[in-house]
Formats: structure tokens, C-alpha cells, sequence
């Protein structure tokens, strides 16, 4: 059994291989492919084709207020469900799979049900003639619209992506020893009081897992926006592929990606940094 | 009293908000074309009409894709099963220099957008011979299909006393053989779990599908690149298809979802 040292090494080198392969070298790729013309030379023109663009500072923007719509959304949501989960007891488990069901739905398909919903004939407007609000169909989606396109994307992403947060916080929450809030309720604590003071703060881990996944999730956000505006209402990930597939230009694209990454990076740093100090001010 | 009503209350109208614009989908796909344009539409099905969803497979180039789809992701689910339990059995059972390091690795290719792989990954696929075939799609699935399987495995084979190996081990049984006879038996389930994931992540993925394919389209590729030119019935029938599997999918690894999304919190 002298060679059981080097077992593991065995067992993760196919795995970290592939990772090497298929991770950290096209991140690189992608740096350089960003920062280098048609000829290899270094330049900063991508960039500057990707600024000059019309679409971009609309790509930029809607992507930037779609995640800060989206994410804060889903955490309160989430977080309403899994504290609501707890003050169930009969019929928990359909409930759990029934929340969970989205995880299973695409993005795309998430888009395209939405899209059922608020196009022309759809039933948002079947709804909104049944009420008597409109007489004929609205149309929604259209470029005259982006803010109708705007709340169906959110529409869609709550519904299809909440869950992902809900799972999160509902696997920390078991991680919390019962006995902390039992302790807060002997001291008299309200229920409102145990969840700011007892629950709130040590769910922060889940909490920070789930803030930092959604967020670079929505920040890639594409089929959805693609389902149901197509491009007239623009986002980053999405002018990514137009400028890759239509318009078959590799050193842009990766630009656009290249951005969305910074941004990925710079959210993750900052709910690092404050949800730290906040932690440690808890303690 | 009156609160556990509330709370029953909240949790139906939650039940509601999920399911509702499935049924409607649903409803859609399994109508005729006069009732997916009609105006203004009920809540319930007019009719039950296979018209649309007959549409929907007619259309040239819908089973090709499927039949992608599904090759893709049996490609996905081997691939990073194969790659993935390996590293989860290291991590479960050998403290090992370089464990952490490791573990970070895994954690930190989630923080990557898709877009930053797609877009290199389609250049060079071009250069290698794989672009727009099911294996150049099944190696970029499986990158992000590979973290879950490395992770789920690990809690998996933790959750098995070594104890049981270990006393294979003095009955005989060399360590592939304990492996074998012993870990892998009761593992099946959860590795089952963890492969069906990896289907329905590349049964879903989109994005880097449509950029490195060109004719071998998978399923949400083909909608995706066809959205903008196809008639409505196709697209709903097509949406429905596509959420159909992954709603029988989760069914089945419902017991295993948190162990998926849980092992993020460490």
C-alpha cells in the first residue's frame, strides 16, 4: 500500500484535465481574442467597435437593471417561501416539489411560456378584456414597448429561476441547529425578532451562494429576452451571439463576453466584501 | 389558528403561480390552430386537438434535433459521471494535499459566464474538426455539468461508512473489487440522480449550443434560431416539448435536490 499517496492524484487528474482544457484555457482565449485584431496585433479595437455600437449602451444598461430588478426579487420571494415551508406541516413535500418544479424548465422554454401569456392574442389580454380594461389585443412586445418586454423578462425569470434561490436557502436553513431560535422564543423573542436576529444572520453563507449565483446567472441572461423581444430589447450575452453568429465577428463577441465577466467578478467582490462586514458586525 | 390558514393560503397561490403557465402552455400545444389565435381565450382548453403538436414534429428538421438533443445529452451525462465520481470518491475518502485548492477550482468554474467559454470554445472547435457536432456540445456541457457531479458524488460516497469497504478489504475483496461489490451498489441511486441532472442541464442549455452548432442543431438551438421565422403554434408546441422531459426528470431526483443545490453553501 505504499503507492495509496498518490491514489486521489489519480482520481482527480482526469477531471482537473479537462477543467484546465475546457475552463481556464478558453477564459484566456477569450481574453486574447478580445484584445487582438485580425492580424494578431494588440489593439484595443473591439472595444471600441463593441462601445460604438448602437446596441451596447442599451445591452449595458437593460442588462445591469434587469439583474438589479431580478435578483432582489427572487431573494425576497425565495426567502418568503422557505420561511413559509416552515409554518406548514401537512402536505410539505408536494409543496416542495411543486416550487421546485422550475428548476427543470429551460430558459427558453421559460421565454416561450411567458411569450403565451403576452403576446397580442395571449391571455394577459384575454384576461384584460375579460375585465373590460381594453377592448382589442395590446401589443406588448413590440420595439415601441421595451418597458412591456422589460416586465415580461422579469415575469419569466422570477417564475422560472426562484427556485434555484429557494432550494438554496431551504438546504441552509436544516444546517441551522433548531435549538438557536428555541433559545431566542425562551427569551421572549417575537417571530418577527428570531428571524432578524437569529435566523436572518446565520443564513447569511446561503444567502451570500445564492445572491452570487443568480446575480452572474442574470447578468448572462439571453433565451428568455431572445423568446420574447428578440433583439428589441437588447442585453450583453445576447449581443454576444448576434455579433458571433450574424455578423461572424469572434474578436467582438468575445469582447461582450469579456465585459459580462468583469462585471460577474466585480458583483461577486463587492457581496463578498459587505456581506463579511455585515456578518462580523452581527457577531 | 387563522395563521396556518394564511400560510396554506400563501403556499396554494404559490402552487398556482408555478403550474398556471404550464397548464396554459400545455393548453396551447394540445389545441387546434384556430384556438391558438382565437381572441379573446378562456382559461380552459376549447378542445383537445393533437393539430399543433403534429405541427410541431412535422416541421423539417424537429426530429434531427431531437435526436441531437438526446445524443448530446447521453454524451453529458457519461462524460461527466466518468470524470466527476472519481474526483467525488478522492474527495470523500483521501485527505489529500490539495483537496481545498481542488474544491475551489470546482466552485470557482460556476462563477464564469457561459459566453466567456462559448465564444473561444466555437473558434477553436473550428480549427480542431469538432465544431457543429454532438461531441464539440457534449464537452461544453459536460464543463457545466462536471461541478455538480464532482460535488454531489463526494457527499455521496461521504455518506457511505468506510467501514464497509474497509471490512471488504480484510474479507478479500482488493480495493476495485470493494469498490465494486460494496461502494457501488449503494451509491447506484445517487449517481443515477447525479447523471439525470447532467441530462437536464444539457437537455436545457441553450446559449452555447446555438453557437457551436450550425446544421447538427440541438432541440433549444433549432427553436432558438428559428424563433423569429416560425409561426406561433410551432413555437408553443416546441416550448412545451422542451419542458416536458425536465419536468419527469426532476420528478425523479426530487429526493436529491438539495444535496445538488445544498453542497453550494460549503
Amino acid at each position: 500500500m505504499r503507492s495509496e499517496r498518490y491514489i486521489p492524484y489519480v482520481l482527480i487528474l482526469p477531471s482537473v484535465l479537462f477543467l484546465l482544457f475546457l475552463f481556464a484555457w478558453p477564459l484566456l482565449e477569450a481574453l486574447l481574442l478580445s484584445v487582438r485584431g485580425s492580424g494578431g496585433q494588440w489593439t484595443l479595437e473591439n472595444f471600441q467597435r463593441m462601445a460604438a455600437d448602437l446596441y451596447f449602451k442599451d445591452a449595458l444598461k437593460y442588462t445591469l437593471l434587469l439583474t438589479v430588478v431580478i435578483v432582489p426579487l427572487q431573494v425576497v420571494m425565495a426567502l418568503g417561501m422557505a420561511m413559509l415551508l416552515g409554518g406548514i406541516s401537512k402536505g410539505r413535500d408536494l409543496f416542495l416539489y411543486v416550487w421546485t418544479i422550475p428548476l427543470g424548465i429551460s430558459d427558453l422554454a421559460a421565454g416561450i411560456v411567458w411569450l403565451a401569456i403576452f403576446t397580442e392574442r395571449g391571455y394577459l389580454n384575454s384576461f384584460l378584456q375579460g375585465i373590460g380594461v381594453i377592448q382589442q389585443p395590446q401589443l406588448w412586445l413590440s420595439y415601441e414597448t421595451p418597458m412591456m418586454i422589460f416586465v415580461a423578462v422579469v415575469a419569466a425569470e422570477v417564475w422560472r429561476a426562484t427556485a434555484i434561490v429557494f432550494v438554496i436557502l431551504v438546504a441552509g436553513l436544516q444546517l441551522i441547529p433548531k435549538e438557536y431560535s428555541e433559545a431566542a422564543e425562551v427569551f421572549g423573542a417575537t417571530p418577527w425578532q428570531r428571524f432578524w436576529k437569529v435566523t436572518l444572520p446565520l443564513l447569511m453563507p446561503s444567502l451570500q451562494v445564492a445572491l452570487i449565483l443568480r446575480t452572474i446567472l442574470a447578468l448572462e441572461v439571453f433565451a428568455v429576452v431572445v423568446a420574447l423581444g428578440g433583439r428589441n430589447l437588447p442585453v450583453l450575452a445576447g449581443e454576444a451571439y448576434y455579433w458571433y453568429n450574424a455578423y461572424q465577428n469572434p474578436g467582438v463577441a468575445a469582447a461582450y463576453a469579456v465585459i459580462i465577466l468583469g462585471i460577474s467578478v466585480v458583483a461577486t467582490i463587492l457581496y463578498l466584501r459587505l456581506m463579511r462586514s455585515k456578518q462580523e458586525g452581527a457577531a | 389558528m387563522n395563521l396556518r390558514w394564511l400560510y396554506l393560503f400563501l403556499a396554494v397561490v404559490l402552487v398556482l403561480w408555478v403550474l398556471i403557465p404550464i397548464f396554459l402552455i400545455a393548453t396551447l400545444a394540445f389545441s387546434d390552430r384556430p384556438s391558438v389565435f382565437a381572441w379573446p381565450k378562456g382559461l380552459l382548453p376549447q378542445q383537445f386537438s393533437l393539430e399543433t403538436i403534429s405541427f410541431f414534429f412535422g416541421v423539417e428538421g424537429v426530429w434531427k434535433a431531437i435526436r441531437n438533443s438526446l445524443t448530446v445529452a447521453a454524451m453529458t451525462l457519461v462524460f461527466s459521471v466518468l470524470l466527476g465520481a472519481p474526483a467525488g470518491y478522492a474527495l470523500a475518502r483521501y485527505p489529500f494535499a490539495g483537496a481545498d485548492a481542488y474544491r475551489l477550482l470546482i466552485l470557482m468554474t460556476r462563477a464564469f459566464p457561459l459566453a466567456i467559454l462559448a465564444i473561444p470554445l466555437a473558434v477553436q472547435f473550428i480549427q480542431v474538426g469538432i465544431y457543429d457536432t454532438a461531441f464539440g456540445v457534449a464537452l461544453v456541457h459536460t464543463a457545466l455539468a462536471l461541478p455538480f457531479a464532482v460535488l454531489v458524488t463526494s457527499s455521496l460516497f461521504l455518506g457511505i461508512p468506510k467501514e464497509l469497504e474497509e471490512a471488504a478489504w480484510t474479507l478479500g475483496c482488493n480495493r476495485i473489487q470493494a469498490f465494486l461489490r460494496v461502494v457501488l451498489p449503494l451509491a447506484l441511486p445517487g449517481l443515477a440522480a447525479t447523471a439525470i441532472f447532467a441530462f437536464v442541464i444539457s437537455w436545457n442549455e441553450v446559449f452555447a449550443a446555438t453557437l457551436l452548432t450550425l446544421r447538427e442543431r440541438t432541440l433549444p438551438a433549432f427553436l432558438l434560431t428559428s424563433l423569429n421565422d416560425s409561426p406561433l403554434p410551432f413555437r408553443f408546441a416546441g416550448g412545451f416539448f422542451l419542458i416536458v422531459p425536465a419536468l419527469i426528470f426532476i420528478f425523479i431526483i426530487r429526493r436529491y435536490l438539495f444535496t445538488l443545490w445544498g453542497i453550494a453553501n460549503r
